[in-house]
């Protein structure tokens, strides 16, 4: 069972929250603590991006992306929350998550972009490759604060 | 804990991957093969990896070690039935799963593993 203290909202106040607020139409909110909830994001995503329609390569690129932020924020961000959104924007549908933990935060962005850059034992891939497998990515980080990444994936 | 099987024919050992992996399977399933490896001194190592529709960066760290593993352990490792989208979205993602070796499938992994293990 989770306790309360597990359940408390994410409290990092990121700009990336109001990210596409205009084309979302429908949001869920699924903590990210375990591994088991990593696996339990990766289905949702799926759902998801077949529910608009996306190539196979594509909900494969989505869901591998979402893999890769969802343990960047257990790992690194001691633990989050991610909101799956459904955007739709009238000319095109699309699939938006936003990753958020109020964590150690990143103090160097542009350094933790680089491929091969790992503080943590890992291959270095999770944010640059994430970034080259999604059509939108940003990303806010304060040091002590927390931080937060926003992904789209939009149906071609 | 839940685990993978591994089953064993002849000298080889068949991991046939159907869950979802999560990082703690990954991991006991790296664990258990090195160990299986040896205890059963086994030539060589098979991983199906046919039903998976993910193979993210940990994942595929995995493979890259248990093969690395095998090797000093005086086995080959082939990786076997990996889909078309997992392809293109691990080479997109930077993973090239270096030193590993693949077969379209089952029957051509065997194929490899019995020519160089003879």
């Amino acid at each position: 069972m989770m306790s309360a203290a597990l359940n408390k909202p994410v409290a990092f106040d990121t700009r990336l929250l109001d990210f596409r607020r205009e084309v979302r139409n429908g949001r869920t909110t699924m903590p990210l603590r375990s591994d088991e909830d990593v696996v339990a994001l990766r289905r949702h995503v799926r759902e998801r991006a077949v529910a608009i329609s996306l190539s196979l390569v594509d909900q494969t690129k989505l869901v591998t992306a979402a893999s890769e932020l969802a343990r960047n924020t257990i790992k690194y961000g001691g633990g989050g929350e991610v909101h799956l959104d459904a955007l739709d924007d009238g000319l095109r549908r699309g699939v938006g998550l936003l990753f958020v933990d109020d964590g150690q935060g990143i103090p160097d962005l542009g350094l933790a972009l680089k491929d091969g850059y790992t503080t943590g034992g890992g291959l270095g891939l999770g944010l640059s490759g994430s970034k080259r497998l999604v059509d939108e990515f940003d990303i806010d980080s304060r040091p002590g604060e927390g931080t937060a990444v926003v992904v789209i994936k939009w149906k071609r | 804990m839940e685990r993978i099987p591994i089953l064993r024919m002849g000298s080889l050992l068949l991991v046939t991957i159907q869950v979802d992996m999560h990082d703690r399977l990954a991991m006991a399933l790296q664990d258990d093969l090195t160990q299986r490896i040896v205890s059963d001194r086994a030539k060589g190592v098979l991983i199906d990896i046919s039903a998976l529709d993910l193979v993210d960066s940990f994942i595929g760290r995995m493979i890259s070690n248990t093969a690395a593993m095998a090797r000093v352990l005086d086995a080959e490792t082939v990786v076997v039935g990996m889909q078309p989208a997992v392809a293109i979205t691990l080479v997109e993602l930077g993973l090239t799963l270096h030193g590993v070796k693949t077969a379209l499938n089952v029957e051509k992994g065997m194929a490899l593993l019995g020519k160089s293990i003879s």
